[in-house]
């Protein structure tokens, strides 16, 4: 396991991150630049397992909530971070431990680094969702019953909002409504928990599971090997489909970017074409028409030339891409798991069946 | 008459094409250190090849890689002042944080973030502060000779960068250029940031080329339209080039594959454009440039610009060979020292061009010089075909047989044949694609501006959009029947009332003038 994050491996994480992002989670770029001035100021980043934090300890995640193209635009001013984390340890009191990341999909897995950086704090090798999901309930910590508030949120301005709520569809309903009123992004502190709730509901490991996927493809490249089989073995996921993006209709509803991209099949896949649907991440992949892959399965979309990732709000017509299917962390398969990210609650008449089970 | 000239880092080309794109005369010559002559000199070479009047030529189109070169090469570059509005926001991400050491300090002036900006929506985020911004520009003006204006969602509402950039023209000397992000970048504000300064940085290069531009065809008494070719294959006029000139950075491979497609007639193909140092490949799809999909670098800096999807490799006419242990080729090149230092020119470096001629595949110099050994002769040339092939191998899309276009002034070295490729054409004049490409270069028109899509639908707005780009265009000089629309971005405003959202086309189409005869 690695220890510590530093500048070097911000690069690996980047990549990693942005294939657990399936599509969104918003470019890590920003974030990592963030990390790099962060880390440049006050050293590289202790990453923690759950077992070494005393039991009682307080273990707070922090991420950046809204919608990626505000995200890319409104950079945030530095001092959010350390504001949202101050006020929720002030309402109960008690000091972190260890700071985590909510989301390890796109750039909220370089965020929390920014944070644990400027307050001196480990953050624990772990995250609430194996991948991004758009959605604060969609969250393993959620699943197992954690409370997300007390929540602070802030803006570059200087707002802060504190949040108690009866239940999480509450925290995400006037999270997001707060989020939209500061500019459409903002900071956030959510899902205090004690080190030892933390052991039977984060997703342990995801971190390094990122940093491992963004150093194979890298050293896969390094050698002139495919980065996209490197890919493939490190996260047992399977290529889905390639072709051309014929047409990209986007919308922005409620805080999210949603939309459809279009793609038509070439090689073995000519003749067909597959929707990709979004909302900030891709939900469904549908192969003339008949789903392929769906939510909570990670659906991630390549530049077919060069194996990178291209995020939702990069894909645009005309791009020769790669669709990969990755499977979901397993607590998104638990029953309940599927009640919050399973294809019924975006909406899609169709259930959920496991990616491995789907006939090409 | 229409004259095409490229100035890229060897050669000075120049073609005339006449009303009905015919080519009348072409001529290559090495560059010069001032630019001004060695166009002066190509110029006056195909006005008298021709036999043409100087003054019955109507346009001028000068596609050059100077710019691109400036950066790569950190030369020329202006240092600039640069101007974030969005305080409080943004400041954790300084202006020029990814950038490489070396450009930084030749280009990095003082930074200032600033409030001002707008959200998403287009409400303010802070308030912009006039008296801030005057007082930043007094206490940078000394030190700087360009300045680089963003403002946080500028492509929604741009009134802080434009409100700055007249502070700027009251604070300075007449002159002093001033870039404003919202005309350079798409929504990314670092990535349009870094564009912009890049943009602002340039401005003294592009002085230097226009200058010698206009004072290279008056030497010759041709008073014509001049033009300069931008990225996309479209053309700019003199005075938008002076201010938005890193719009050339990537008008050499567009030149050469829009020249390609000219000269071949072919609408679909891979195009390799082979030089004195490397070669580039790139793919021509329905007679423009494939682009890039991936953010692309300049120089190491991530900008936002869609640019050709090209693949580079260190192979060209002027490549060095050598023969210890196993063949090796380049990358270093002897570049326009090639008459002087290949063995067929009587000089002692064994080169590409001497691989080639030694094969018969050129009649260039004395064949007898060429004194290696025909198997280190036969293994350069083996290694290079292998090297071709897995260039436009790299480029392809399937793994069927593609047509291949070689253009350029090495394309001597290309082989007749190659595996994965259906066959290879080497058009007539494909050592001055380039030139053709800017020669043939067409005329744009733009909209860019907020629709509302509370009454109508998208594929309306998208249609007003269109109507309103070919009108521009055509305004611009473009023949309507040839119009075609080459650009579109969409940025949905959320959350305004009745939907909103910005529509950016771009339309394209041939010089009307050109449609005599």
């Amino acid at each position: 396991m690695r220890e510590y994050i530093d500048r070097e491996v911000l690069e690996d994480l980047a990549v990693g991150a942005t294939m657990l992002g399936a599509g969104g989670g918003g470019d890590p770029y920003l974030g990592k630049l963030m990390a790099r001035q962060a880390i440049g100021a006050h050293g590289p980043v202790r990453l923690i397992q759950v077992e070494e934090l005393p039991e009682e300890g307080l273990v707070l995640p922090v991420a950046m909530m809204g919608a990626p193209t505000v995200l890319v635009e409104k950079v945030p001013n530095g001092a959010e971070l350390k504001r949202v984390v101050d006020a929720v340890e002030t309402r109960l009191g008690q000091r972190a431990v260890a700071l985590m990341s909510a989301e390890a999909g796109g750039i909220n897995s370089t965020i929390p680094i920014v944070a644990a950086a400027e307050l001196g704090l480990p953050l624990l090798d772990a995250d609430g969702m194996g991948r991004a999901f758009p959605e604060i309930p969609m969250c393993s910590m959620s699943v197992r019953g954690i409370s997300a508030t007390p929540m602070a949120l802030s803006d570059e301005k200087g707002n802060l909002e504190l949040i108690e709520t009866v239940d999480n569809a509450w925290t995400e309903r006037l999270s997001r409504t707060a989020t939209v009123a500061m500019g459409g992004s903002s900071i956030i502190a959510l899902y205090p928990m004690t080190a030892r709730q933390a052991a039977s509901s984060v997703i342990a490991g995801t971190m390094s599971r990122a940093i491992e996927i963004g150093e194979r493809v890298r050293t896969a490249r390094e050698r002139g090997l495919d980065p996209l089989g490197a890919l493939l073995e490190t996260t047992s996921g399977r290529l889905l489909f390639r072709g051309k993006v014929a047409d990209v209709l986007r919308r922005t509803v409620e805080g999210f970017a949603r939309g459809t991209a279009k793609i038509e099949g070439s090689h073995e896949d000519s003749g067909h074409s597959l929707e990709l649907e979004f909302q900030n991440e891709h939900l469904v992949a549908l192969r003339d028409g008949e789903p392929l892959a769906t939510v909570p399965d990670l659906i991630s979309v390549l530049d077919a030339d060069t194996r990178t990732p291209i995020t939702t709000e990069g894909i645009s017509y005309g791009q020769r891409v790669e669709v990969v299917g990755m499977p979901c962390a397993p607590i998104w398969r638990e029953p309940e798991a599927l009640e919050i990210v399973g294809p019924g609650y975006f909406g899609y008449p169709f259930e959920y069946s496991p990616l491995q089970e789907v006939e090409a | 008459m229409r004259l095409g000239i490229d100035v890229g880092g060897t050669n000075t080309d120049a073609v005339i094409l006449d009303e009905d794109d015919r080519l009348l005369a072409k001529h290559k010559t090495p560059d010069t250190d001032d630019v001004i002559t060695g166009i002066a000199r190509a110029v006056l070479e195909v006005v008298q090849q021709a036999d043409v009047d100087p003054r019955d030529v109507t346009h001028a189109m000068l596609g050059t890689t100077q710019v691109t070169n400036a950066i790569i090469e950190r030369r020329g570059l202006a240092r600039v002042g640069i101007l974030r509005l969005g305080a409080p926001a943004t400041r954790a991400i300084k202006p020029l944080a990814a950038w490489p050491e070396d450009l930084r300090e030749a280009v990095e002036g003082p930074a200032e973030i600033l409030p001002g900006g707008v959200e998403y929506d287009g409400r303010p985020i802070s308030t912009f502060d006039e008296a801030a911004v005057r007082r930043a520009v007094r206490e940078m003006k000394d030190g700087v000779e360009a300045f680089a204006v963003s403002s946080v969602f500028s492509p929604v509402r741009s009134d802080d960068e434009k409100r700055a950039a007249e502070i700027i023209a009251e604070e300075t000397a007449d002159g002093v250029p001033v870039s404003i992000s919202s005309e350079i970048g798409s929504i990314g504000l670092l990535e349009r940031e870094n564009a912009t300064v890049l943009n602002a940085a340039v401005t003294p290069v592009a002085r230097r080329v226009v200058g010698a531009f206009e004072g290279a065809l008056e030497q010759l008494g041709i008073d014509a339209e001049l033009f300069l070719s931008q990225n996309d294959g479209t053309l700019m006029s003199l005075d938008y080039a002076l201010r938005y000139p890193i719009l050339t950075i990537a008008c050499g491979p567009t030149n050469s594959i829009r020249g390609a497609a000219f000269l071949s007639g072919m609408g679909d193909a891979i195009v390799v454009d082979v030089g004195g140092t490397s070669t580039d490949v790139g793919v021509l799809s329905s007679g423009f440039p494939r682009e890039s999909a991936v953010a692309v670098e300049i120089g190491g800096v991530q900008t936002n610009f869609r640019m050709p999807d090209l693949f580079s490799l260190g192979l060209g006419g002027g490549s060095v060979v050598r023969s210890d242990g196993g063949v090796r080729i380049g990358p270093d090149s002897v570049g326009y020292a090639l008459t002087r230092e290949a063995l067929c020119f009587g000089g002692t470096t064994l080169t590409m061009t001497d691989v080639a001629v030694a094969q018969g595949a050129a009649e260039i110099g004395d064949r007898e010089r060429i004194s290696a050994a025909g198997e280190v002769v036969e293994a350069a040339q083996e290694r290079s075909v292998g090297m071709f092939e897995e260039a436009v191998d790299r480029v392809k899309t399937s793994a069927e047989e593609v047509p291949v276009i070689a253009v350029g002034g090495g394309s001597i070295l290309f082989p007749d044949e190659l595996a994965g490729v259906s066959r290879v054409h080497k058009p007539e004049h494909f050592e001055v694609a380039n030139a053709v490409g800017a020669a043939i270069a067409q005329v744009s028109g733009t909209v860019d501006r907020v629709f509302s899509l509370a009454d109508r639908s998208r594929e309306d707005a998208l249609e007003e959009a269109r109507k309103t780009a070919f009108e521009e265009a055509v305004r611009a000089g473009a023949h309507e029947d040839s119009l075609e629309v080459v650009e579109i971005e969409e940025v949905p405003l959320a959350y305004l009332p009745g939907n909103a959202v910005r529509i950016k086309v771009k339309a394209a189409g041939r010089l009307e003038s050109y449609q005599g005869g």
